[in-house]
């Protein structure tokens, strides 16, 4: 068979349906990479391995991503579907942000309804919680620095 | 639910329930017995806090028994989280059982709202008004970009899932589910089956939500949800159902009072049997076919045959086989 643009042997032969019209295109190599049709056809095999290694390395990188305040890595998370904390959601953000995209059709930004906080005293006694809770965590973990500074914190949130 | 409101021949019911979660803790599954606990007693006080404290009552799960679990399960009062009784674990529901408020399930608090027939409207204003209570006294977590956050992140963004029970008998006889399976799925909603995950689908009743959580409004995902599955589907269904009257009529009383027969006379039955024949008991009712039993004890005896209600009601623990008998016993004492 030739190509129908320049009469050389024909070695891409392309089938295309849109919208349920079909076409068919008989091309020579040349004419087919000059058409975008085809890409380079002998990719040595040097690259191709590199390039998988490359992209399991980033996934292992990936994988390997941990919360700094609730430790769950990104390998935990895909493996049970659950958040540890909502910092996640800024220590994960480039593979949640994909993650997201793809099982929200697309949408990466709430349009819909925000908190109407009033802030101030009402949550005092949540911020004082909260302290204590990391108080508790900082002794946990033998870090004193943190846990003198965090017992500060809660008597002046007391004091006010 | 009773058995009123609008387009109820097919919708069964609406149901709205909103994750949030406080700011500045791990999430409910993340946390330890100690951290869910003090957060459970927050919650719950800063909850009696709002005018809602008048209208609600409050269970630890902890302190509740494994039947008592499950006949609130059963009433789809809390998930199947809940009701494994785990330590810093709680519900507090309003008299009518209209809402519930889940405390440490997947989130922090998942509010629930329940309504008969199509009334999904009606039931965002009234969660968005708990909501605003709520929000007065508990700061939740938000993100300017992802709204509020979630454990999941399927669920971050307005936090919504709005559902919809619907009952669709005749499309299940015309062999015509499968489309609006496939209808449902390209308008990314989910469809699953009345009790259970991915099993079969008992009694034709079918549930209808969103999947999508973020990037729309509250009203809408809501507005989509109606216009674009619930009333078409209902449209089918009617169409299937005057379908049937005119082709197969002997072919439908047939079976419909072939399944009075049964449920009146059976000495043992299961809990699938009964749906299933309760589910076209129903369809005889709302066709007019039968005319001496109310909508009513249809729907009562759906709730009460079931395991939990069962054990209930005779006040003693049931293994599999005497409750087929039980609920014989009990289906021939309340329809004659």
């Amino acid at each position: 068979m030739q190509c129908q643009l320049c009469n050389k042997h024909a070695t891409v032969h392309l089938t295309e349906i849109v919208n349920g019209q079909k076409t068919e295109k008989h091309l020579c190599e040349e004419c087919a990479i000059k058409e975008g049709v085809t890409v380079k056809a002998h990719v040595p095999i040097n690259d191709l391995l590199n390039n998988l290694m490359a992209s399991q390395k980033e996934s292992q990188q990936i994988e390997d991503m941990t919360c700094p305040e609730c430790d769950i890595t990104w390998r935990k998370f895909r493996k049970e579907g659950l958040l540890g904390c909502p910092h996640d959601y800024v220590a994960f953000e480039e593979p949640l942000r994909k993650l997201i995209e793809r099982t929200q059709e697309g949408a990466s930004t709430h349009v819909g309804r925000a908190p109407r906080h009033t802030g101030g005293k009402h949550f005092q006694r949540l911020t004082l919680l909260r302290l204590r809770q990391e108080l508790q965590q900082a002794i946990n973990q033998e870090d004193y620095e943190a846990a003198v500074r965090l017992r500060d914190e809660i008597s002046k949130c007391e004091s006010n | 639910m009773d058995g009123s409101g609008p387009l109820s021949d097919i919708v069964v019911s609406s149901r709205i329930r909103l994750a949030r979660n406080v700011s500045g803790f791990v999430f409910s599954t993340q946390a330890d017995d100690q951290q869910r606990e003090q957060l459970l007693r927050y919650l719950h006080d800063q909850i009696m806090e709002t005018e809602l404290k008048d209208d609600l009552w409050y269970l630890e799960m902890s302190q509740t028994t494994p039947l008592e679990r499950l006949m609130l399960a059963e009433r789809h009062l809390i998930s199947g989280r809940l009701a494994e009784g785990n330590t810093g674990c709680g519900v507090a529901l309003s008299h009518d059982e209209s809402l519930a408020l889940m405390l440490n399930e997947e989130d922090h608090v998942r509010v629930q709202v329940l309504a008969s027939g199509l009334q999904l409207e009606e039931t965002y204003e009234n969660i968005n008004r708990i909501d605003d209570l709520l929000e007065e006294k508990i700061e939740y977590t938000f993100s300017p970009q992802y709204g509020y956050l979630t454990a999941c992140p399927t669920n971050v963004g307005t936090g919504m899932r709005v559902s919809v029970m619907l009952h669709l008998p005749a499309l299940k006889m015309s062999g015509q589910i499968e489309k609006v399976f496939r209808a449902a799925k390209e308008m990314r909603l989910a469809v699953r089956g009345l009790y259970g995950e991915g099993t079969e689908p008992i009694g034709d009743f079918y549930q209808l939500s969103n999947q999508t959580t973020l990037g729309k409004t509250e009203q809408q995902i809501i507005e989509q949800l109606v216009s674009m599955a619930v009333e078409p589907i209902v449209e089918y269904e009617r169409q299937a159902r005057n379908k049937l009257l005119k082709d197969k009529m002997a072919a439908l009383d047939d079976k419909i009072h072939r399944a009075v027969g049964i449920l009146t006379h059976a000495r043992l039955i299961s809990s699938e049997e009964t749906s299933y024949l309760l589910s076209l008991l129903r369809l005889g009712i709302q066709l007019d076919r039968i005319k001496d039993i109310s909508l009513r004890t249809v729907n009562e005896l759906f709730l009460l045959t079931q395991p939990a209600h069962l054990q209930h009601h005779y006040k003693q623990t049931l293994d599999a086989d005497q409750r087929d008998e039980l609920r014989a016993r009990f289906i021939r004492e309340h329809i004659r």
